[in-house]
C-alpha cells in the first residue's frame, strides 16, 4: 500500500500510509482503538476507497472497488465483528457469495465438502451443518477463517481476532496463524495487545493517529512499543496505596438472574465489597457480568437471591432508589444506557439530578445553574469540549465516557460500579478515569469493577472475582499469576493444587 | 486440574401455564360453549351438506343439528383438553380444535334455518377470498426476506387493479390487462425501493404514504377518465374460467382449484416457485442473507443494494398481477378504492404465515376461509346479524395475528437502511 489517506470529513483516519505485506509473514499491525488501523484494512478489502494512494499486488497497481474484487485478487478478511448470518448454517455462511450451483440449484452437498476439506487441511475442525448463533464465539472466528480459506486468499486479515477471545481461544488461534504462515499465507494481524504480537509477529508496523510511526521487530521490549504506540511512556500501573477495607457496603448472596433470551446468566452468586477496596470482576464477556451488573442497579429482575446495600435489602429496587441510595454507576455501553446522544454535554451531565433543586424547580428546570455546575465539572474531570451545549454524541469516545464519570461520581456516594469502564476510549482518558476510580476507593467507597481486559481488572482489584457461566469461580489476590486467571477465565479451576 | 464445565439451563423454573396450557384452556372453554350452548340452542333438524358446488349435484350427507353441534363441540373440547394437560402438539391441536368449533357453529346456525351446505362452493369462495391475499402475502415475503418493510402491498394491489381495468379496456384483451397490472405494482415498489434504499426513508411511512398517494391518485382517474366514458376506458372483461377435465370434478377441493382464472393457477405455482427459489437457490440464499445481515453479504461481494432493488420490484409485479383479480375476478370493473384494505389483511397473512412463502399461502386461505363462512352464513340468513358475519375475516385476523402466532422473528435488518462502511 502506496502513500493511503482516508477522510472522514475534518478527521483523517489514514494519513499517507506506506505498508508492504510479505509473502509467509505475519505482519502486526499495532495501535490503539482509533488509531485507523480498521480503516486502512477496510481500504485494502474494497470497503471503502481512499482519497488518496494506491495498492499494490506483487508490484502491480490494483484498482479494488469493493470486496468481490479484494477476494478476486486473493484478499480476506475476518472482521472484528463478525460477517456471519446468525440463523445459516456454517456451511451456508462459508459459500454466500461464492455458492456451489447443479442444474440452477444450491449444491449443499459440495458446500459441505469444501469446508470439510479447508477445515482438515488448515486443522479447524467445523460442523458444516451447525447453525452459527448456536456456536461459541470461538467457533464462530473459525467458521470467518476457513470462509476465507475456500476463496483460497493469498493474504488475511485478522481484524483484533483476539479481543472476544480467552486466552486459551487466543492461544489456539495463535497457533493456528503459524499453520497457516507454514503452508504460505500472508497475515495482516490486527491489535492492541503487545503480548500477542510479540507471540507470533514477523513484523511489526505500529499506527497513531492514522500515521504510521514506526516499525519493530518482535524482539523490541514491550515498553519501547507501548511507548511507540501512545507517544509517550505509559503508565502501565495505576500508582495506588494498599486498600484499607472496612465493613461491607455491598453483599450479594444466591443471586439469580435471566437473561433476554430466559437463561440462567447469573446462578447463584455470592459476593461482597467493602468500603475502600476495589473488586474486580474478571472474565470472557458474555459469562454473567452484564446481567449481575444489571440486577444489582435494578435495570432487571432477579429470580432469586438477595442483595444487601450497607445492611438494606435493595434487591429489585427501582434504578432510581438504588441510584438515589448512594450508588454511582458507569454502564457497559455508554451510547445505549450512558447518554442521551443527542442531548448538551450540560444537559447530560445532569440526567440523575434533574429533579432536585438547584437543578430542576417546582415547574421548569433552571438552566443558569446546570450550565454553572456544568462549566465546573468539565474543568474538573478535564472533559475536552468546544462548549458545554454540544451534543455529547459529538464528542470522542474518552471524553463521552468522562462525561458519565463527572455525573456518577458527583453525588455522595458510598458505592461505585463501574462496567467496561474504559471500552473504547484513549489512553489519557483511561489513565485519568482510573485515577478517579482509585481516588474514589480512598475516600472510603467501595468499588466494583467488571471488565473483559484482564489488565485493567488487575491494576485496579484488591481482589479479583473471575466470573464464567453465571458464578463465581474464585476470588484471588492481584497478585495471581496470569496464567491461572486465564485458566479460571476459560472455567478451569484447580483444586487441590492451591 | 478438573475442569469445572457448567450447563446453563433454563433459567424460569417451567411454569404451569405456558403458553400452549393457556391457550388449551381457552379452547376447553370454546369445546364447552359448542357442546352445550350450540347443542342446546340447535333443533333437532337436519343440517345437510353437498360435497359438489350446487344444491342439485354431487353426494350429500345430513346430519341431525343437536347431535352435530354435540359431537365436534366434544371434539373441540378434547383436542384442547389434551393442549391443556400436555402442552404439546400445539399446531395440530389447535387447528382440530378451532375447526371443530368452527364446524359445530356451522351445524348449529345451519340446522337452525333447516339450510343445506354446498361444500365445494365453500371450498371455491374460500380461494377466490384468498387470492389476493396470497399474491400480497408473497409480495410481502419477497420484499421483506430481502430486509425491506413492504406495507405499501395495499397501494400495489390497488394500483394493479386499476391499471388492469384501464389498459386492459384499450388493448382489449386480458394479456395486456394483466400485463399492465403487474407494471402497475411494480411502479408503486419503484418509489419505495427508491426512497427506502436509496434515500433511507423510513421505510413504514413510505409505505403508508405510498397507499394514500394510489388511493389518491386512482380515485382521480377514476372520476375524471373512467366515469365520462366507462365503455372507452373502465370495460376490462373478466378473465376466462379455465377449467381442467377431471381433476375439477373432486369433491369439496376440485372446483375450487381446477375451475379457476388464469390467477389461482399462477398464484398456486408462485407459491411453489417462490418456495423453491427462497431456499434453494442462489438468489434465495442470498436474499436472505442481505435481509438478515447485510454487511456479512457485501463483504463477500454481494451486491446488497442491487439485490434490494430487484426484489422489490418483483414484488411490486407479484402484487401488482394480483391486483388484476378486483378488477377482473370478482367485478369486471374499477371503482374507487376496490380493494378495501385487503393489502393490510395480506401483510397480516404474511406475518401469521412467518415470512415464508408455504406459510403466507396457508395463513391467506385461513382468512379466505373465514370471508366465505362469512358469506355463506349471510347467504343462508342465519340469525346472526349479517354486520357481526361481516367482521368474521377481520376477527380471525386478529385473533390469528395477536393470539396464536405469539412470538415470531422477522428477518433481522427488515426495514433497516443498509450504509456502507
Amino acid at each position: 500500500m502506496r502513500g493511503i489517506t482516508k477522510r472522514f470529513g475534518d478527521l483523517v483516519a489514514n494519513d499517507d500510509i506506506h505498508l508492504t505485506v510479505e509473502p509467509g509473514e505475519i505482519h502486526a499491525l499495532l495501535g490503539e482503538n482509533g488509531a485507523g488501523k480498521s480503516t486502512l484494512m477496510n481500504v485494502l478489502y474494497g470497503l471503502l476507497q481512499p482519497d488518496e494512494g494506491e495498492i499494490l499486488v506483487d508490484d502491480k497497481p490494483v484498482k479494488i472497488k469493493g470486496p468481490s474484487d479484494a477476494i478476486r485478487i486473493g484478499i480476506g478478511m475476518v472482521h472484528q465483528h463478525f460477517m456471519l448470518v446468525p440463523v445459516f448454517t456454517v456451511a451456508e455462511n462459508v459459500m454466500l457469495g461464492a455458492e456451489p450451483n447443479k442444474a440452477g440449484f444450491l449444491d449443499h452437498a459440495t458446500a459441505d465438502r469444501l469446508v470439510r476439506e479447508v477445515s482438515q487441511k488448515y486443522g479447524l475442525p467445523l460442523e458444516p451443518d451447525a447453525i452459527i448463533e448456536d456456536l461459541p464465539i470461538g467457533i464462530q472466528q473459525r467458521v470467518e477463517i476457513v470462509k476465507a480459506l475456500t476463496r483460497d486468499v493469498d493474504l488475511l486479515i485478522l481484524d483484533e481476532p483476539t479481543a472476544v477471545l480467552t486466552p486459551q481461544e487466543t492461544d489456539e488461534l495463535l497457533s493456528v496463524m503459524r499453520g497457516l504462515k507454514e503452508s504460505g499465507k500472508s497475515i495482516v494481524f490486527i491489535t492492541h495487545k503487545l503480548r500477542e504480537v510479540k507471540a507470533v509477529a514477523d513484523q511489526i508496523t505500529v499506527v497513531r493517529r492514522g500515521k504510521i510511526v514506526g516499525t519493530a521487530a518482535p524482539t523490541a521490549p514491550e515498553s519501547e512499543l507501548a511507548e511507540m504506540m501512545v507517544g509517550r511512556s505509559v503508565i502501565l500501573e495505576v500508582p495506588k496505596q494498599a486498600a484499607q477495607p472496612g465493613a461491607p457496603v455491598l453483599a450479594v448472596r444466591g443471586l439469580v438472574v435471566a437473561d433476554d433470551r430466559l437463561h440462567r446468566a447469573v446462578d447463584g452468586v455470592d459476593l461482597e465489597v467493602r468500603a475502600g477496596e476495589v473488586l474486580g470482576i474478571a472474565g470472557v464477556q458474555g459469562n454473567g457480568q452484564t446481567e449481575l451488573v444489571e440486577s444489582i442497579m435494578g435495570l432487571r429482575p432477579s429470580l432469586a437471591g438477595t442483595v444487601t446495600f450497607l445492611g438494606r435489602d435493595i434487591t429489585d429496587w427501582s434504578t432510581r432508589e438504588v441510584l438515589r441510595s448512594g450508588v454511582g454507576y458507569i454502564p457497559e455501553d455508554r451510547s445505549v444506557d450512558g447518554l442521551v446522544k443527542e442531548f448538551s454535554v450540560a444537559e447530560n451531565l445532569v440526567l440523575d439530578l434533574y429533579r432536585s433543586e438547584p437543578f430542576g424547580g417546582r415547574f421548569a428546570l433552571n438552566p443558569k445553574a446546570i450550565d454553572e455546575s456544568a462549566k465546573g465539572r468539565v474543568e474538573e474531570f478535564d472533559i475536552r469540549v468546544q462548549s458545554e451545549q454540544q451534543p455529547v454524541g459529538a464528542l470522542s469516545g474518552g471524553n463521552q465516557q468522562k462525561v458519565i464519570v463527572a455525573r456518577e461520581m458527583s453525588r455522595p456516594l458510598k458505592l461505585f460500579i463501574a462496567a467496561q469502564p474504559t471500552r473504547g476510549v484513549d489512553v489519557g482518558s483511561i489513565e485519568f478515569i482510573h485515577r478517579r476510580i482509585i481516588a474514589e476507593r480512598d475516600v472510603g467507597s467501595a468499588v466494583l469493577v467488571v471488565s473483559s481486559e484482564l489488565d485493567e481488572v488487575v491494576a485496579l482489584a484488591d481482589r479479583i472475582a473471575v466470573m464464567y457461566r453465571g458464578r463465581i469461580l474464585a476470588i484471588v489476590p492481584p497478585g495471581t499469576p496470569r496464567e491461572k486467571l486465564g485458566l479460571l477465565m476459560a472455567g478451569i479451576t484447580s483444586e487441590g493444587a492451591s | 486440574m478438573t475442569s469445572a464445565v457448567i450447563t446453563p439451563e433454563l433459567a424460569l423454573p417451567a411454569s404451569f401455564w405456558t403458553r400452549e396450557r393457556k391457550t388449551g384452556a381457552v379452547l376447553v372453554a370454546l369445546g364447552l360453549v359448542a357442546s352445550v350452548w350450540f347443542t342446546l340452542a340447535s333443533p333437532s333438524s337436519p343440517a345437510t351438506f353437498y360435497l359438489g358446488t350446487s344444491t342439485q349435484s354431487g353426494a350429500n350427507f345430513e346430519i341431525d343439528g343437536k347431535i352435530g353441534c354435540l359431537v365436534f363441540g366434544l371434539i373441540a373440547l378434547a383436542a384442547g383438553a389434551i393442549l391443556l394437560a400436555t402442552g404439546k402438539h400445539y399446531g395440530l391441536l389447535v387447528s382440530i380444535s378451532l375447526a371443530a368449533f368452527v364446524l359445530s357453529a356451522l351445524i348449529w346456525q345451519v340446522s337452525t334455518v333447516h339450510g343445506s351446505v354446498p361444500l365445494g362452493s365453500l371450498s371455491t369462495i374460500t380461494m377466490e377470498a384468498s387470492l389476493p391475499l396470497i399474491f400480497g402475502a408473497l409480495a410481502g415475503v419477497m420484499c421483506e426476506r430481502s430486509g425491506v418493510v413492504n406495507v405499501a402491498i395495499e397501494g400495489q394491489l390497488l394500483t394493479g387493479a386499476f391499471f388492469a381495468a384501464l389498459f386492459g379496456t384499450i388493448a382489449g384483451s386480458y394479456w395486456a390487462a394483466l400485463g399492465a397490472a403487474a407494471i402497475g405494482g411494480a411502479l408503486i415498489s419503484l418509489i419505495l425501493a427508491w426512497l427506502a434504499i436509496r434515500f433511507l426513508v423510513d421505510q413504514v411511512v413510505i409505505g403508508i404514504v405510498l397507499n394514500t398517494f394510489a388511493l389518491g391518485l386512482t380515485g382521480f382517474f377514476y372520476e375524471q377518465v373512467m366515469r365520462t366514458d366507462t365503455e372507452a376506458y373502465n370495460n376490462p372483461g373478466g378473465l376466462p374460467h379455465w377449467t381442467i377435465p377431471g381433476l375439477s370434478k373432486i369433491p369439496i377441493v376440485g372446483p375450487a382449484i381446477f375451475s379457476g382464472t388464469l390467477l389461482t393457477y399462477v398464484a398456486l405455482a408462485l407459491v411453489v416457485v417462490l418456495t423453491i427459489a427462497l431456499f434453494r437457490t442462489r438468489w434465495g440464499l442470498r436474499t436472505r442473507a442481505v435481509g438478515e445481515h447485510p454487511a456479512a453479504a457485501d463483504t463477500v461481494g454481494i451486491k446488497v443494494l442491487g439485490l434490494r432493488y430487484v426484489n422489490v420490484l418483483v414484488a411490486g409485479l407479484i402484487a401488482g398481477f394480483g391486483g388484476a383479480y378486483f378488477s377482473m375476478v370478482t367485478a369486471t370493473s374499477f371503482t374507487k378504492n376496490i380493494t378495501g384494505g385487503l393489502g393490510f389483511i395480506a401483510l397480516a397473512a404474511m406475518i401469521f404465515g412467518r415470512w415464508n412463502p408455504v406459510g403466507a399461502f396457508l395463513a391467506a386461505v385461513f382468512f379466505g376461509f373465514a370471508k366465505a363462512l362469512s358469506s355463506l352464513l349471510q347467504a343462508l340468513q342465519s340469525p346472526i346479524p349479517s354486520e357481526f358475519l361481516a367482521m368474521l375475516p377481520y376477527i380471525a385476523t386478529i385473533f390469528a395475528v395477536a393470539g396464536l402466532v405469539g412470538r415470531v422473528r422477522a428477518p433481522a435488518a427488515d426495514g433497516k437502511p443498509y450504509v456502507k462502511g
